[in-house]
This record gives C-alpha cells, sequence and structure tokens, in this order.
C-alpha cells in the first residue's frame, strides 16, 4: 500500500530535481563553451525547461500537499518568456558592436564575423531602422 | 461596443493576469479584474493605433508547438553542451529572410528564435528584410534556415494574417 501522500511528494520532488539539473546543465554551458555568443545558449537553457520545471514542482506542491489553488507561477514564467529573448538580444547587440569596433576584448565566435545584411543597408544595431519598413522606429 | 471595449483580447488577458496576480478566484478579484480590462485599454488605446489581427484558431496551436519545441530542444541543447567537445561543434551565422510584413509578427518569430534552445536572434536588418540568428550547431546552415522558417514563420504567416 503506497500512500497519495508519498506519491505527491516523489512528483513533487522529480519535478524540482529535473528543474534545477537543467539549470545546473545551463550553467555548466556557461563556463565551457567557447565564446560569448555560444555562451548565452545557456542561460536560454534555464529559464525555459529550468525554471518552468521549479515552478511545475511549486504549482504541484501547493496544489496537492497544502490543497492551495496556486497558479502565480505561471505568471513567473509569462514574464521571464517575454523578457528572456530580449536580455539575450541587447547582449548580442553588444557583441556586434564589439566585433565591429575590433574591441580587443571580444572574442569574436568560432561562426566568424557576422555576415554583412544581404539587403540595402546594415543591421540595425548598426544602422537605424529605414522608415516605412516593418523595424521603422518612427512614423513621421 | 467598439468604443467600451476596443481591444477584447487584451480586456480578456488582463482580467486573466489579474486574476493569477490576487491568486484567488473570488467574486472581488473577478470584479477588479473586469475593472481593469475595461479601463486600461481604454486609456492605452492611443499606444497602438494600428493593432494587428490575431487569429487564436492558428495562435493557440502554435504557442503549444512552441512550448513542446522548446523542451525537446532542451535535451538536444544539454546533450551538446555535456557530450560534445567544442571543436567538434558547428557554430554558424544565419540569415534568415522574413516574408512577415508587420513588426508584432516579426518581434514573435525573433522571440520564439530566442527562446528554443540552441538559436539566438542577434539582430534585424534596418531595411527589416532579414534576421541575424545564432546557432549553436548548425552543419548544415541552408537545412537549419529552411526548418525555422518552414516550422515557425509559415505557421505566424497564418496567425497574423
Amino acid at each position: 500500500m503506497i500512500d497519495a501522500g508519498l506519491l505527491e511528494e516523489i512528483l513533487t520532488s522529480l519535478l524540482i530535481v529535473v528543474g534545477a539539473s537543467f539549470a545546473l546543465v545551463g550553467s555548466w554551458g556557461l563556463v565551457r563553451l567557447p565564446t560569448l555568443m555560444e555562451r548565452l545558449h545557456g542561460p536560454t537553457k534555464a529559464t525555459t525547461l529550468g525554471l518552468g520545471g521549479i515552478l511545475l514542482g511549486s504549482i504541484a506542491y501547493f496544489q496537492l500537499t497544502q490543497d492551495v489553488w496556486s497558479a502565480q507561477e505561471l505568471l513567473v514564467s509569462i514574464f521571464l518568456f517575454i523578457t528572456a529573448p530580449i536580455s539575450a538580444n541587447m547582449i548580442a547587440k553588444v557583441h556586434l558592436h564589439g566585433v565591429r569596433l575590433k574591441d580587443a576584448e571580444t572574442i569574436a565566435s568560432p561562426a566568424g564575423r557576422p555576415p554583412q545584411s544581404p539587403g540595402k543597408g546594415d543591421w540595425a544595431t548598426y544602422e537605424a531602422p529605414h522608415r516605412d519598413t516593418p523595424v521603422a522606429t518612427s512614423e513621421d | 461596443m467598439r468604443r467600451v471595449i476596443p481591444h477584447p483580447g487584451l480586456s480578456v488577458l488582463l482580467a486573466l493576469v489579474w486574476l493569477l496576480m490576487a491568486n484567488s478566484l473570488s467574486f472581488g478579484a473577478l470584479l477588479i479584474g473586469i475593472v481593469i480590462g475595461v479601463l486600461l485599454p481604454l486609456f492605452t488605446a492611443p499606444f497602438w493605433p494600428r493593432r494587428p489581427d490575431v487569429r487564436f484558431r492558428y495562435g493557440i496551436p502554435y504557442v503549444l508547438l512552441v512550448l513542446w519545441d522548446v523542451v525537446v530542444a532542451n535535451f538536444e541543447v544539454a546533450a551538446i553542451i555535456l557530450f560534445r567537445r567544442s571543436r567538434d561543434l558547428h557554430p554558424r551565422w544565419l540569415v534568415i529572410p522574413l516574408e512577415l510584413e508587420t513588426p508584432e509578427a516579426i518581434t514573435v518569430f525573433a522571440g520564439t528564435i530566442s527562446l528554443t534552445p540552441g538559436t539566438v536572434s542577434a539582430d534585424v536588418s534596418a531595411c527589416g528584410k532579414y534576421l541575424l540568428v545564432h546557432a549553436l550547431d548548425a552543419a548544415d546552415p541552408d537545412a537549419e534556415i529552411a526548418r525555422i522558417k518552414q516550422r515557425y514563420e509559415a505557421r505566424l504567416k497564418k496567425v497574423f494574417a
């Protein structure tokens, strides 16, 4: 006879351990990958499945063992899903500037220098977005 | 109706977010949620003069697909980090030609690329027709570009039609 409380605790701890291991692997990636652009891939993992697992564990804990309706964790993950790509994008933009300026502390990725934009003009990091395009920042 | 509730989708979303924040399903929380859902879109309407039409019929399956891909790609990237030597890695810059034409659609597309582990969107071209993406391991860049376009962009074109 296995009692239900034990099963609930096993499920909760499993979710938390899975989430924590993904966060750990993401952090290990941050340490061992060769340059900044590769290292950027580590944190995107940690915030998605790593945090997702821990938040699911939190929901399961409150729902099953405490009998409290809790879904605030969903909000945490939604906000993270919205903000994580933006911070990654900002770091990538700084890297692009460093590569272009031949900054001594910027080491180019093994992928090489970023290619030129095939279209008219440059990448938006280097040049203001053109008017009347989907990426235009003003409407005058 | 349009004048009282200019953006029904946003109103529902705000009410839901309020309920989640309050963390209860009481009558009071629901009431405040509805008040917020009605008032906030009214006051912020000048900030989004031309909002896109989102077709939820395609949007919801898209979100589920991305969530599933995030989980699968997490395992792939974990395997790369743990078992692949750095010199066997094939990091590549990908230049993805965009067919999406609204800022909202391009933003969601770039966000999707950053969220699925293994690819990070780095920049958009000043002409708005190309996306610069860094891939952690893409031995065949053209195949990877075709996969991303077919899997995400083709679906997003239907969502933001």
